[in-house]
């Protein structure tokens, strides 16, 4: 049963059919996986250089590039894409034929579009990626971010901060605070205005195209309205109820129906409760915000796959100089490793052996699910602290 | 003829005089006479029809002995009416409740059946008309064809199936939702859009069905044949099932005389008690002899007098009638010329306790040597102080096997586990047995199948895994299919429907065809009571269309006995398969409770610990700390003052006179406690 978009299935239902003499029957679609997932490596790779280079520039203007000599600073994109693709969870998706990294790749193409500042692209994957699955809807926030203002930064108060100790030492004022000199921005912390307008109008060029294309592809089948309540209306009303890791399946299978609607708009608004604050919180820094984001929504999504997990992850190697510090990151490791080795084992004992219950499978997805939990916290928290650090890098040398 | 015809022109007369009155209103009794002349001169033309024109009951009982040493009793009740139109609201024996039902949902068609036990097509037959029609699935079957506009098709069905489930005391109303029916386009009946069909495979059978069941009937179980239907001796069976057939042409645009029409059939198969060690003769197991009396517990006492015709047949099968003459050309050589039904009431091979009124022959079109035989017994010539009880008593022993349908259908379930899984429908042609499928070989024409299938949602079948199998040997789909329908299902809104047209090449052994399907999770509350035993799949119907279960007897006056008509009618030669039991995977039904905390806890650990990350900071955690150690005081009133100087947007201060600050506090508590209870008060007042 296909509840997905009618342009992907037009583009990989014909693959299904074919087969190849002496082949798995799946060989076309796996290797269109693969070749996703590739791309998606070199995209984030991209990515992690137009990063890195950005963090280099920053803290040469913050002048603690000296300062950081001594600690090793590894090449982040090259890792996260090495992590992207050796990461089991991704090989499981080609091998399973999941289509999750058709999604991912559309939305490292539309995080990629927006650091490098090819407004076109990124609105183009915002706008892909966002038909395909819905959740991607939500980075809108971040790829505005980082389209208005340059890819991750320490803090814009610290460059306010810095150029005020420029323009204080010049003018030898000790409290310069009073004397707040606006113009004196750096251009870093100035907001693009007409990129994010410019990316609004690509958006919606590129939300009319695909709207016909559907509308063309679902014409005998009951045109658009039919299309959005058996794509995105699944998605929100919950309705498969086959076990998957995420948490929602059995607690949809077993609440009573009278509070089926009040939980699932409690489910959906969790998601979107913690945009805004994180939003404040990490503004200055949209790459990272993007990967809570797609974390949190692969945490709470109704049909979660590993899929989504393999993206994040991906997506956290980018940080691996900020997160460095992380807190229970061995213990989050072994979690991962154990949940991932113990789900199939429950599932496999309940389904197909029948000497389990569904509370054991249910089990390993609640364990998942904090363990996802603790990933997110604790990264945000680290990527906080390390900001935390270099403003006190900042004052120190300052002082 | 003549008394009928009199009858019929007084009833003329009495309507065509109201007629005339409101017409006409008063005029010379001359045209009257004249008009009422006329309509005497047409019904007497009309002869044939003016005989139908009342309330017909008919009554009949068919007993056949079967290979495996048991009893097949075969009731058969008939009531018709004339059309409405013609005959007029009021009846004498047409059941009011079915007349109602027919008139308010508009049925054009309509047959339902409660069946406990699985017909054995193997060892009773397959062949056979009584085996097409009234060997049903088990349960409830359920269809209905109507006669309104297509859009009102399902509202009527609904009714149909609350009307029914009244009637009935069964739970048919079941059968309403969208789920549980579907709507065949041609295999199962040939009605275009407007047949809805259902089958609740699960529906236990009991006596409160065939209370309601009987009735229906104008003597009920009180005389004439339905009083032999002891509940017990019925129940006991192997095989039991009771069917309605309802046919109308009330509403048809024909002018046809042909009316509402409501057949009911009760089928069971039953063990004659063989009271003590099995006979033997010759080292062979001598067939049980049974009388009604043995077989029912009762006698009948005579006709039901509404009754039209109750007449009693014993059937001797094709097979069986050779195999009598072989064993009576071995027993008795020289006389072997004798026709077999010269001395029914007593021979070598079986005795009767009665000597039948009539024999009547079946006539055969193909070349057959043997054709089966039916003795009449009529009820009428029976009563109180001579009750009729018919006793079969079985001297040789005789073994012979019933005519099976051209291919035994039986549909299993394939794989293991509880995710996925194969229906499989093998059709199998039974080695031993002498069916017509070489007559078709004759001819050089394929054999036609027509399989009709409906699975329920959960259980999601890939249509495009469909594989034919003819001997074993992996076919290519086309090639094998003639015609082929799949409304696919669709979860928890509709079942999926499979019909297709097979077409296998003659003298094939086996077939099978094979369909994958997923299994489906459902909530909580669409389990069924009893979860872990799994979901029933309503039987496949596979359908002969080119062979006809019918047999034509040489009597034409037979003609006119429904009972007969029935075994008469022509049909495809119908086989259902057994009803799937499928597993399904089954939550815990004693988590609700534990789940949802679990999971709100889960979602309350996520929200709280990010929100509480993201509004740390490092300097205020510090500056309690500080605040802490300092001072002791209480946490509720820290938590306060911290609160109010965050509203405030200044940092904490450590209050300096620790007398003013709480009763600031406090005067800002009791000012929020008053907005709030009258927030409450309005919005109690607004709402009342």
């Amino acid at each position: 049963m296909y509840h997905g978009s009618p342009l992907l299935l037009s583009v990989l239902g014909p693959l299904t059919a074919i087969k190849i003499e002496g082949q798995p029957n799946h060989l076309l679609c796996s290797l269109v996986s693969v070749i996703a997932d590739f791309i998606c490596a070199l995209l984030i790779r991209a990515t992690g250089r137009i990063l890195q280079t950005a963090r280099g520039l920053n803290l040469k203007f913050l002048g603690l590039d000296t300062m950081l000599e001594d600690i090793e600073i590894m090449p982040s994109g090259d890792i996260a894409a090495l992590v992207y693709l050796w990461n089991p969870f991704t090989i499981f998706t080609c091998v399973g034929f999941n289509t999750s990294p058709v999604e991912n790749l559309f939305v490292v193409l539309s995080l990629y579009g927006a650091s490098a500042g090819i407004v076109p692209l990124a609105a183009f994957g915002w706008v892909i990626a966002s038909h395909l699955s819905l959740y991607p809807v939500v980075l809108v926030i971040p790829v505005i971010l980082l389209l208005g203002y340059c890819p991750d930064t320490p803090p814009r108060k610290l460059f306010l901060q810095r150029d005020l100790q420029k323009t204080g030492a010049e003018g030898s004022t000790k409290n310069h605070v009073q004397h707040r000199p606006l113009t004196n921005k750096p251009t870093e912390a100035t907001f693009f205005w007409w990129r994010v307008i410019l990316f609004f109008m690509w958006a919606s060029i590129w939300i009319a195209y695909v709207l016909i294309l559907c509308a063309i592809s679902v014409k005998e089948y009951g045109g658009l309205p039919e299309m959005f309540k058996r794509t995105y209306g699944f998605i929100l009303t919950v309705k498969d109820l086959s076990p998957n890791i995420g948490v929602l399946w059995y607690f949809f299978a077993e609440v009573f129906d009278f509070f089926r609607n009040f939980f699932l708009i409690v489910f959906h608004v969790n998601i979107l409760f913690m945009i805004l604050p994180l939003a404040i919180r990490l503004n200055h820094r949209p790459c990272f915000l993007a990967f809570v984001y797609l974390a949190i929504s692969s945490m709470l999504k109704s049909y979660p796959s590993v899929g989504d997990s393999a993206l994040y992850l991906g997506l956290m190697a980018l940080f691996v100089n900020e997160l460095a510090e992380m807190q229970f990151s061995f213990f989050l490791f072994c979690g991962y490793v154990g949940v991932s080795l113990l789900s199939p084992v429950m599932h496999n004992l309940w389904i197909w052996r029948g000497t389990g219950n569904a509370n054991f499978y249910y089990a390993t997805a609640m364990v998942y699910a904090c363990f996802q939990i603790i990933l997110v916290v604790e990264s945000v928290n680290a990527m906080l602290n390390h900001d935390r650090k270099i403003r006190k890098l900042c004052t120190t040398t300052e002082g | 003829m003549f008394k009928c015809c009199l009858h019929s022109q007084l009833q003329f007369r009495s309507e065509t005089s109201l007629e005339s009155d409101h017409l006409m209103g008063s005029r010379e009794p001359i045209v009257l006479i004249f008009l009422i002349l006329i309509s005497t001169y047409e019904s007497s033309a009309k002869g044939g029809i003016a005989e139908e024109l009342n309330e017909e009951f008919t009554e009949g009982l068919l007993l056949r002995p079967l290979p495996d040493r048991k009893v097949l009793a075969h009731f058969h009740f008939q009531s018709s009416v004339p059309p409405t139109r013609i005959y007029g609201r009021h009846h004498h024996l047409f059941p009011k409740s079915i007349y109602q039902l027919v008139n308010k949902f508009r049925v054009r068609e309509m047959e339902l059946s409660f069946t406990q036990g699985r017909w054995n097509y193997e060892r009773w037959g397959g062949y056979d008309p009584i085996s097409s029609s009234s060997a049903k699935p088990p349960g409830v079957e359920l269809w209905a064809d109507f006669d309104v506009p297509l859009d009102q098709v399902d509202d009527s069905w609904r009714n149909l199936t609350h009307a029914l489930s009244g009637l009935f005391c069964a739970s048919i109303n079941f059968l309403e939702h969208s789920t549980s029916y579907s709507a065949p386009q041609w295999s199962f009946h040939s009605f275009a859009g407007k047949l809805r069909y259902g089958t609740l495979p699960r529906e236990a059978v009991c006596t409160e069905n065939l209370t309601p069941w009987l009735k229906l009937l104008p003597c009920r179980d009180k005389a004439g044949l339905s009083a032999l239907m002891d509940r017990p001796s019925i129940y006991k069976g192997y095989y039991h099932s009771q069917r309605l057939h309802l046919t109308s042409d009330d509403f048809g645009t024909a002018k046809s005389n042909a009316g509402t029409m409501l057949e009911q059939t009760l089928t069971v198969v039953l063990q004659p008690n063989t009271l003590g060690a099995r006979a033997m003769v010759s080292g062979k197991t001598l067939q049980p002899s049974w009388s009604l009396n043995s077989l029912f517990g009762r006698k009948v006492h005579g006709k039901c007098s509404v009754s039209k015709s109750s007449n009693v047949y014993v059937q001797f099968e094709q097979n069986l009638v050779s195999e009598l003459k072989e064993v009576r050309k071995k027993s008795e050589a020289p006389e072997s010329g004798i026709l077999i039904h010269d001395d029914f009431g007593n021979n070598t091979i079986f005795e009767m306790s009665a000597s039948p009124d009539r024999v009547v022959k079946e006539v055969e079109n193909l070349q057959k040597e043997d054709s089966s035989i039916l003795l009449e017994f009529l009820v009428e010539d029976y009563n109180d102080s001579k009750p009729f009880d018919l006793g079969l008593r079985w001297k040789l022993p005789v073994v012979w096997s019933c005519q099976q349908a051209p291919l035994h259908a039986s549909r299993f379930l394939m794989g293991s586990g509880n995710e996925r899984g194969a229906i499989a429908i093998s059709l199998k042609s039974l080695s031993s047995n002498n069916t017509p499928t070489v007559g078709c070989c004759e001819k050089g024409s394929q054999l036609r199948i027509n399989i009709f299938q409906v699975v329920p949602w959960y259980v999601k079948v890939y249509y495009h895994t469909l594989k034919v199998f003819i001997d074993g040997e992996l076919q290519s789909t086309m090639e094998n299919i003639e015609k082929i329908h799949i409304s696919p299902s669709e979860d928890k809104v509709s079942p999926g429907v499979m019909e297709m047209i097979l077409r296998l090449p003659c003298g094939v052994i086996t077939a099978a065809l094979t369909l994958e399907f997923d299994k489906g999770f459902l909530h909580i509350d669409e389990y069924p009571p009893d979860a872990n035993q799994g979901f029933d799949i309503p039987s496949a119907v596979v359908s002969f269309t080119d062979f006809q279960a019918s047999a034509s007897f040489e009597d034409n006056l037979l003609n006119k006995l429904p009972i007969l008509n029935e075994l008469q009618e022509r049909k495809h030669v119908i086989s259902y398969t057994e009803v799937l039991l499928v597993p399904l995977t089954t939550p815990d039904f004693s988590m609700p409770y534990n789940v949802i905390t679990i999971t709100c806890t889960v979602f309350a650990l996520y929200f709280g610990s990010l929100l509480n990350v993201l509004r740390r900071r490092v300097g205020e955690e510090e500056r309690r700390l500080k605040s802490k150690a300092a001072k002791k005081k209480g946490p509720l009133t820290s938590l306060l003052s911290k609160l109010s100087a965050k509203l405030k947007g200044r940092p904490v201060e450590p209050p300096e006179t620790p007398s003013t600050s709480p009763s600031l506090i406090n005067n800002k508590l009791v000012l929020k406690v008053i907005l709030v209870a009258g927030i409450a008060a309005g919005w109690q007042y607004y709402f009342r």
